[in-house]
Formats: structure tokens, C-alpha cells, sequence
């Protein structure tokens, strides 16, 4: 998390995320409550969450950088990395994987000739594995986004993967 | 056989579940079930008025002490007791935190009630609400659940509209709003103390008790937090009182439970039945049995964490007691069943990367003991294990249970005790032979 390299972004909230951050402070007596709020509205307008990103929360918030900073990286859904447009997220628990989420991970790969973990060059999906989602009755599944996708079939994910392009 | 999702949940093929007690999901098919007017057709808001109207909040307590309710989020403590002890405490403001952070694998049971009925939840938490004498509920949702907190948000303002919400509820003395939290993926946050650092906008770790958070909770005020299955019950409760209540499974924690069925089953989704349906029933009756014609090797009863059972223990009753007296436990209700195809090493270790993944790294032996689980499974389902690994894995679940602040070490350690207890041979075949015992190497069926 070094600062030195980055180029100086200038984050700001935009209005609506400010007012949407001031309309919460009356639902917690305390404003600590906030810090996941605010990152999530962060990383909407941010796209991720990187250095400045989080020096810009703790500012806003007015608590320290370093609890801001081990808040994002204790949570799986805070990005503190760029990702693609599409985050393709294939559950691989236990019901999944009873199910096929290898092979489904592996089809993925091939398809989108990338790894688990790396991002297509033209930036339009990322691919992760993720831990069970609370879809196990329609496995396998994955969620791209916020969407959850159940029931995946080679072809499915050939009309998802279309669909998303 | 309805399918359950619709809008942001994209779902082809069917999800299967029984309405059978036509108590929890009877409202899931209606069309617009999470309009408020649906709900009010259906006799909603009813208990809420008959609760607030006839009971006082001591009533309240005393009607679901007496209905013997039982948590549901796994650990089945009794509701009415959780809300005594709240109650008792002088100190104010209360707090009640409804647990949404459904986390455990194979569990889905919540996501029905969430999605598809939420004013069933939001009446049972307000009516919970004025029994504790809470001055707000925050609704702890799992991130993921992107789609429910936003029917949640949409059913709360609707709520509120009505007048269920705020000030003056019905014309009493009576003030109560409720929020919705999203949390942002751990799944160590559906631990209450867990979920309450998370709600305070820490990072999600388990705190040591006692206190307990009855007492000493969110913002250390008296906080009572209890799973949606639970608080979807309460409405039923103040309707058909106590004494119905009780007919339905065993005296010591009867009513209606959601099932949810996945893996190697015909049939999986969300059964509602009754507590104490037998296991064998879940998995042959409504599971509709294994698929491809092939045969059981081991159900999982209730979620990652609670311990394997073979195909000659399945003929339990579905309830705390009964599955807890052939040693595992009914947890959240998850039942996952497994096939013949499947090498339980394999499984040992893809539940013990999830705990791994999981655990908060705030108490040692839960953060060590985990990793060197996995290691040492990773070496065995490679066929690198030695014999000696096993004692060793054993050591290590000695030197976890019991030992750390909260049930996630405790959980973690089951699936390995488990699978060596009843599949002992698979373990030796994997170190002694160096095969899979099912025939795969590294495949996906040794996950």
C-alpha cells in the first residue's frame, strides 16, 4: 500500500453518495457505524478501493486510516484491487462442488482464457472463486456482480457470458 | 414445484420445496408477496395489532417461553429465555439484531422468507421488538444478499407507512424503527458478537463471553439477536397461541422447521415440515432420493459445521435432541447429502479450506489450527499423507475444541473428526496405497 506510485485521483463523493452517507448517521448512535456503509458507496463511485480511496473514507469519517484500511481488507466483497466490469464469482463449497463447480470453473477458464483470479485483457470480466452463497439447492451457481446465476450448465453460461458482452 | 426467484435471481430450472405446513412459506406464491397490501389481505399485521392491543410485553415473553420456541439460526437456544434476560437488564437503550447473515454451507433456509415474504420477518421482529422493549432492529443481511436487502428496504417503507414503524405504533406507547445492515462477506459474522463488532464498523471478530450480549452488546447496551426463521415464527405464535404451537414435532423444541436439501439428491430445495421430520424421510420422501440410481455414503445434517453421518445412522428425527444422540447436531437444518462417488478425505478438506478461509484470526488456536488442517489434508488427498497425519490432525482438533472464543473452531474441527471416525479406511487408502479410494486422483470428486 504505497503511496509513491500512484497518481493522485482526487476522490470525492458524489452529492447523492454524501447525502445517502448523511441519511444514515441518524440510524446508528454512533457514527462508527458507518465505515462499511461508506465503503460500499466508496467503492460504487470509486470502482475499487485504493490507498487514496481509503484515506478519503477515514477523512470523511474522521477515524483512522489504519482502522479504515483493516476494515476493507477483512471483508471479501471490498475490492482493493481493480477488477473487470463483470466480477464472476463461482461458488465452490461443498454443494457446488458436489454439483460440478470444478468443471464449471474450468469451463470458465477456457472460455474466457483466463486463470482464476485475473481479469480478461479487455477488461470485461474478472474471475474468482467464492465461498458458499446460500444457493445450494440450485448448484452450481455463481454471482456476477450483484446477479446470482443457478443452475449452470455449459450452455447457460455460454448465453450468460453473451448476454454480459 | 415452483420456481422460487424471479427479477435479479436468474434461475432456469426449477426450485423444488414443500409447502407442507403451509405456515412459513405460505405466502411465497402470491403474486406480489412482498407488497404490503398482499400481506394485509392474508391477515397480516393482525398479531402485531393482537400482540400490541391485548399482551403486555411481559405477556409476550411469557406466551413464547411457553411455546417453546427454539432458536433457529443453529444453536437452539430458547427464544422466550434469550428476550427474558434482555428484558431484565435495567440498562437502556435495547437493541435487537435480526441474524440474515446466512452463511453456513448447504443453508438457504432464510432466503425464501427474506425474498419472498419479507413483512412475515418485519412483523415478527416488531412484535419481538415491544416484548424486549427495544428501541430498534437492525437487520444484519450478508452482502451477497444484495437482492433481499433491497426487498427488505422496499417492505421496511412500506412498513413504516402504515404506521408499523416509528412512533406512536398503533397508538401506543410505542416507538420502534428498523434499519437494514449490509455486511460485506465474512462468514464468522453470523456469530453474534461476530456480527455485533461488525455493526459497530469493525472488522467482524468474535468477542470473548461472558458478557454475554444480552447484557453487554451492540454499543454495550442489552442486545438480543436472533436468526430470521426464528422471528418469522413469532407472528404464528401471538395468532394460534402457545398451545398450537406445541402440537406440532417434539415437546422439547416443537414447530415448523425449513429444511434445505442439496447435493447428490433428485429433488433439492426448501422443505418446510415439521422440527423432527426423520432425516431418512428428508433425504428419500422429499429429496426424492439419490440421484442417478446410485447409493448413499454420508449426509451432512445440518451445515459445514456439524459433524457426518453414515447411511445406516439415518434414521433420526430431525430436531436438537434426536440428531445430537447419534452425535452430530441439527444445526441450521442444511442437509447435504453425498453419493458413493464422492472421497470423503476430499470433503474433509474442502470444508476445512472454507473454516480456513473463514476463520477471524483473532484467538490462535481456531486461526493456526485450521491452516495446518488443511495442509496436512492437502498432503493426504495428494497421496503424500503419512500415517502418523492422522494422530496428528487429531492433536490438533484436541487443541482446538473448546479453545477458542467462538463455535467456528469448534465447527471447523467436526468434518475432520467425523470423516476419520466413520471413513477411517478412506484416509488409510489415501496414505498406505496412494489412490483415491473412490478411483480419482485430484479430480473433482476429491474436491
Amino acid at each position: 500500500m504505497s503511496d509513491t506510485n500512484i497518481e493522485k485521483k482526487g476522490y470525492a463523493f458524489s452529492k447523492e453518495g454524501m447525502n445517502r452517507l448523511k441519511e444514515m448517521m441518524k440510524d446508528y448512535p454512533s457514527s462508527d457505524a458507518l465505515l462499511l456503509p461508506a465503503l460500499y458507496i466508496a467503492q460504487e463511485e470509486f470502482g475499487h478501493l485504493d490507498t487514496e480511496a481509503l484515506q478519503y473514507v477515514a477523512d470523511v469519517l474522521k477515524v483512522p486510516k489504519s482502522k479504515v484500511y483493516g476494515v476493507a481488507t477483512y471483508y471479501t466483497m471490498y475490492k482493493t484491487k481493480p477488477t473487470g466490469k463483470h466480477l464472476i464469482q463461482v461458488c465452490t463449497n461443498l454443494s457446488c462442488s458436489l454439483l460440478g463447480a470444478d468443471h464449471i470453473v474450468k469451463y470458465l477458464e477456457n472460455k474466457l482464457t483466463i486463470k482464476v483470479g485475473e481479469t480478461t485483457p479487455d477488461k470485461k470480466f474478472t474471475l474468482i472463486t467464492v465461498e458458499c452463497l446460500g444457493s445450494c439447492g440450485t448448484a452450481p451457481m455463481m454471482q456476477v456482480n450483484d446477479t446470482y446465476y443457478e443452475n449452470l450448465t455449459e450452455k447457460e453460461i455460454d448465453r450468460i457470458l453473451e448476454e454480459l458482452k | 414445484m415452483v420456481a422460487l426467484y424471479q427479477g435479479r435471481r436468474r434461475s432456469r430450472a426449477p426450485t423444488w420445496y414443500f409447502n407442507m405446513n403451509n405456515i412459513l412459506l405460505k405466502n411465497i406464491n402470491k403474486p406480489n408477496s412482498t407488497d404490503i397490501e398482499t400481506y394485509l389481505k392474508g391477515g397480516g399485521y393482525k398479531s402485531l395489532e393482537k400482540a400490541l392491543k391485548e399482551y403486555t410485553p411481559k405477556d409476550v415473553i411469557d406466551i413464547v417461553q411457553k411455546s417453546g420456541l427454539r432458536g433457529r439460526g443453529g444453536a437452539g437456544f430458547p427464544t422466550g429465555k434469550k428476550w427474558e434476560f434482555a428484558a431484565a437488564d435495567k440498562n437502556t437503550p435495547r437493541y435487537l439484531l435480526c441474524n440474515a447473515d446466512e452463511g453456513e454451507p448447504g443453508t438457504y433456509k432464510d432466503r425464501p422468507i427474506i425474498e419472498k415474504d419479507p413483512h412475515q420477518l418485519i412483523e415478527g421482529i416488531i412484535i419481538s421488538g415491544y416484548a424486549i422493549g427495544a428501541a430498534a432492529c437492525y437487520i444484519y443481511i450478508r452482502g451477497e444478499y444484495a437482492y433481499g436487502a433491497d426487498v427488505l428496504r422496499r417492505a421496511i417503507a412500506q412498513a413504516y407507512k402504515k404506521g408499523f414503524l416509528g412512533k406512536k405504533i398503533l397508538g401506543k406507547k410505542f416507538d420502534f424503527d428498523l434499519y437494514v445492515h449490509k455486511g460485506a462477506g465474512a462468514y464468522v459474522c453470523g456469530e453474534e458478537t461476530a456480527l455485533i463488532e461488525s455493526l459497530e464498523g469493525k472488522r467482524g471478530q468474535s468477542r470473548i463471553k461472558p458478557p454475554f450480549p444480552v447484557n453487554v452488546g451492540v454499543w454495550n447496551k442489552p442486545t438480543v439477536i436472533n436468526n430470521v426463521e426464528t422471528l418469522a415464527n413469532i407472528s404464528h405464535i401471538i395468532n394460534n397461541g402457545p398451545d398450537w404451537f406445541k402440537t406440532m414435532g417434539p415437546e422439547k423444541c416443537p414447530g415448523p422447521k425449513i429444511y434445505s436439501i442439496s447435493g447428490h439428491v433428485n429433488k433439492p430445495g426448501n422443505y418446510e415440515l415439521i422440527m423432527g421430520t426423520p432425516l431418512k424421510d428428508l433425504i428419500y420422501k422429499y429429496g426424492g432420493g439419490i440421484r442417478n440410481g446410485r447409493n448413499l455414503k454420508a449426509v451432512i445434517p445440518g451445515g459445514a459445521s456439524t459433524p457426518v453421518l453414515k447411511p445406516e445412522q439415518i434414521d433420526v428425527n430431525m430436531d436438537y435432541e434426536s440428531v445430537g444422540a447419534v452425535g452430530s447436531m441439527l444445526g441450521s437444518g442444511a442437509v447435504m447429502v453425498m453419493d458413493e462417488t464422492v472421497c470423503m478425505v476430499g470433503v474433509a478438506r474442502r470444508l476445512l479450506k472454507f473454516f480456513a478461509h473463514e476463520s477471524c484470526g483473532k484467538c490462535s488456536p481456531c486461526r493456526e489450527g485450521t491452516h495446518w488442517l488443511v495442509q496436512i489434508l492437502d498432503r493426504i488427498v495428494s497421496n503424500e499423507g503419512k500415517i502418523e497425519d492422522i494422530d496428528l490432525m487429531l492433536d490438533i482438533c484436541d487443541n482446538m475444541r473448546g479453545k477458542t472464543f467462538c463455535p467456528l473452531g469448534d465447527g471447523a474441527i467436526n468434518p475432520v473428526l467425523s470423516t476419520i471416525k466413520h471413513f477411517k479406511d478412506e484416509y488409510l487408502i489415501h496414505i498406505e496405497e496412494k489412490r483415491c479410494p473412490v478411483g480419482y486422483r485430484h479430480s473433482e470428486h476429491c474436491l
